[in-house]
């Protein structure tokens, strides 16, 4: 193996191969013991995009950690900060770029330790596709559901199962269909739309980018082939348009002396010249009379093309702004319902002053409750009355009894929170790329909690009522 | 759309629907560019007249066009320099119309802010007058062209990376980034360090180099150079402490991959005289990058990671 190169690597290609290339941004969940790092490493060494040094820094630390070095272990290409080589876990999000002559990919490679479930929260977040791994010997375990969970909750539009160990159950096709039909039965109750399962040996390479013969009764697509195929970004630019100013574009050179742009990524759908636009939260309306950029003028553009956009009036707009259609009715709103992931070890307090980001708007806001809380491993939601007054608690107190309805590190509940002033309220169950917010901590500036605006999977879960409950549910909090 | 009322010259296009990887990689390093302007004080690009900082200001220009770049640059100057480089960020400079900041090393060396090791590189040298070029002009926000495939330690860099006030990285008080809400919220003392290309691999760079025609400094190209072998790379003679009596100088046909402190940046053997020779000869590369041309990347595996901690870039 550590003698092969990559001279022959397919990404290189042509200019006119890899011009037409589009880009796919994954993440992958599991744990290392559900072979995950070898996985990955798999899909690294198999699509040539593993380099002869790093190959040999590899191959160096597998003698070193007592291997002969005649295999390679592939999981060691994938570990990247030394904490994590010492205990032999994975701690934070980390990037992989691979690519084929089709497509380049962007995998964020999250972990599957429960303590590091916002890590998984954060991948997904931009993730079109998400690869959730089991293993064959052991199944659909409560981890496998949970990563499917917050795939769900992130709102993946693909999911793949990737049922690895394949070689240790004799690729016994019994065994793939259970799972996989588990698994299935499963995604359904979370609304997962599209899964995939595609069983595989990551150790030995079948049916991660070459189809093995030892699956005969599987003529499904490899897993690269799956990740070659899905559509990219098909979601985004059939929404409807929705355009957060970033920044004004005002040169006051001597060529520019009156220019005004509003510079800006469009998040969703399609801007064209001509487009009677609304200024929100103003309401303002003005129609666009140039698209520009620094290659020239456009007639239109679709996400996620950065852009600079010129309106026929002179209206008051600056950064936080959202550019949306003027025929289109757009929620806004100060009372924002929404289901966070909460970030940091600081429990959530109930009346706490925060800043809410959403868009390229911040806004100064009071979280008044928390008033349900999704349990991920067993999918049921406990659900309590609505709090009528804001009580005033003091933040210092941590005891769980000075706030009883929080949320602690990677908890996951719906919270109501009121802003000083209207923003763009997109539910993102139907706007994934401006449906979500984050909870910002005024004083030192840590984001504390990453939040979905309107109904998620917590509202699509039956809710337990506040009467039927345990009461001992505190000894789970905040996992 | 044939009535258009675009005022600017040129005929306005429909953008092609589909946005190419390239595309797609444009416009997340513009949209964080825009952010950094949008939230932030006092910005500034860290420009070495290497690649990947000329990649940077050029999508800058294109950011903020038909306005000028809204930030200066800042170049951290081993002292070690190759001419080609420094005459290239000087007439960048100029045509641009940007203000360049210098953080000299020289300078931290003969105020004693930091020690020489003799024979040593130069480059672990940088981060004291980086540091203190950030206190002294005060910048909130320091754009950098770290990509996360160059290195282990990188994989996990955030696009927005909080620095305390010591320039310190702390891998676990890293916040989260979510879709492409950056949080570039700190306190006084404190700074975010930026990476417009986190996602971009050697090869996007360079390919984007050939779309766009980016002009680099000449010693990326194929070219002869009287070169001498230390650690497996080959040097450049120069008034920084090379050669050595036992080492031989010969004259070789060589390109840099990287552009650093010449003490320690090594050229490699190539005949690539245009973009898509090197792109031909990156894509074929058995070598990444950093392995072949930085000496000090190879001190140990985790150097890298020793270095970031400490604030370097």
């Amino acid at each position: 193996m550590g003698t092969q190169t990559t001279t022959d690597l397919p990404a290189a290609g042509g200019a006119a191969d890899h011009a037409q290339r589009d880009l796919l941004r994954l993440a992958t969940a599991g744990s290392v013991d559900d072979g995950k790092s070898t996985l990955i490493g798999r899909l690294l060494y198999d699509t040539k995009s593993v380099l002869a040094d790093q190959l040999s820094a590899v191959e160096r630390a597998t003698r070193a950690r007592g291997g002969d070095g005649t295999a390679v272990d592939l999981a060691l290409l994938t570990d990247g900060l030394r904490a994590e080589r010492e205990q032999g876990i994975t701690i934070d999000v980390a990037y992989r770029y691979f690519s084929t002559a089709r497509r380049a990919f962007v995998l964020a490679d999250t972990p599957g330790h429960v303590q590091y479930t916002r890590n998984m929260v954060t991948g997904a977040s931009t993730a079109e596709l998400a690869i959730v791994l089991v293993d064959a010997r052991k199944g659909v375990l409560e981890q496998t559901r949970r990563h499917a969970a917050l795939t769900a909750l992130l709102g993946v539009p693909h999911v793949v199962l990737a049922v690895n160990k394949m070689d240790l159950v004799g690729f016994d096709q019994a065994t793939f269909t259970a799972i996989a039909r588990e698994f299935a039965d499963y995604a359904h109750v979370l609304g997962l739309p599209d899964v995939h399962a595609v069983p595989l040996s990551a150790l030995d390479g079948d049916n991660v980018v070459l189809r093995s013969d030892r699956t005969p009764w599987y003529d499904g697509p490899t897993l690269l082939e799956l990740l070659e195929q899905v559509p990219v970004g098909r979601d985004a630019a059939a929404e409807p348009l929705r355009l957060p100013v970033q920044y004004v574009i005002r040169p006051r050179t001597p060529d520019h002396p009156d220019y005004r742009g509003y510079a800006g990524k469009v998040a969703s759908g399609l801007v064209r010249v001509g487009d009677e636009l609304r200024v929100l939260p103003s309401g303002r309306t003005s129609r666009v009379v140039g698209i520009d950029t620094f290659d020239g003028p456009l007639t239109q553009a679709e996400a996620p093309r950065s852009v600079t956009v010129r309106l026929a009036d002179d209206l008051d707009v600056s950064r936080g702004d959202v550019l949306v259609p003027a025929q289109e009715h757009v929620r806004t709103g100060q009372d924002l319902v929404g289901t966070v992931c909460w970030l940091t070890e600081r429990r959530s307090v109930a009346g706490a002053r925060v800043l809410v980001r959403t868009g390229t708007r911040t806004v100064r806001a009071l979280l008044r409750e928390v008033d349900a809380r999704l349990d991920v491993d067993t999918l049921t939601v406990e659900q309590w009355d609505p709090v009528d007054t804001v009580r005033t608690i003091d933040a210092t107190d941590t005891s769980s009894d000075a706030a009883p309805r929080s949320l602690g590190l990677n908890a996951i509940g719906r919270v109501r929170v009121r802003l000083a002033e209207p923003v763009v309220l997109d539910d993102y169950a139907t706007h994934r790329r401006t449906g979500g917010f984050l909870l910002v901590d005024p004083a030192d500036g840590s984001t504390l909690a990453a939040g979905m605006v309107g109904p998620t999977l917590l509202d699509r879960l039956a809710p337990v009522r506040a009467d039927e409950r345990d009461d001992d549910w505190l000894a789970g909090a905040g996992i | 759309m044939t009535t258009s009322t675009t005022t600017l010259p040129g005929a306005a296009t429909a953008a092609p629907a589909r946005l190419t990887q390239l595309d797609a990689l444009e416009s997340e390093a513009i949209h964080v560019m825009r952010e950094v302007a949008g939230e932030f004080e006092r910005p500034v690009l860290l420009f070495s007249g290497g690649k990947d900082s000329i990649v940077m200001l050029h999508l800058a220009r294109k950011a903020f066009w038909p306005a000028p770049v809204p930030f200066p640059v800042m170049h951290v100057d081993t002292g070690h320099n190759f001419p080609e480089v420094i005459a290239y960020r000087d007439a960048t400079v100029a045509e641009h119309g940007l203000r360049l900041v210098v953080a000299s090393v020289q300078d931290a060396i003969d105020d004693g802010r930091v020690v020489e090791t003799p024979g040593g590189s130069r480059n672990p040298l940088q981060t004291v007058p980086l540091l203190d070029a950030i206190t002294q002009h005060r910048f909130d926000a320091v754009f950098g062209g770290g990509r996360r495939d160059e290195e282990k330690a990188r994989a996990k860099e955030r696009m927005f990376s909080l620095r305390d006030e010591f320039g310190q990285w702390d891998p676990r008080r890293q916040r989260p980034e979510l879709w492409d809400l950056y949080n570039g919220r700190h306190k006084p003392g404190e700074h975010v360090r930026v990476f417009p290309l986190s996602n971009w691999t050697e090869l996007d760079v360079w390919r984007y180099i050939e779309r766009e025609g980016i002009p680099l400094p000449e010693i990326y190209y194929a070219h002869e150079r009287d070169v001498f072998a230390r650690d497996g790379m080959w040097l450049t003679a120069g008034d920084w402490g090379g050669p050595r009596p036992d080492e031989v100088v010969e004259r070789r046909v060589v390109r840099y991959r990287t552009v650093g402190d010449m003490s320690c940046t090594g050229a490699v053997d190539s005949h690539a005289a245009t973009v898509a020779d090197v792109i031909a000869e990156v894509a074929s590369s058995r070598l990444t990058e950093r392995g072949a041309t930085r000496a000090d990347d190879r001190a140990s595996e985790a150097a890298m990671e020793d270095r970031k901690r400490e604030g370097y870039f």
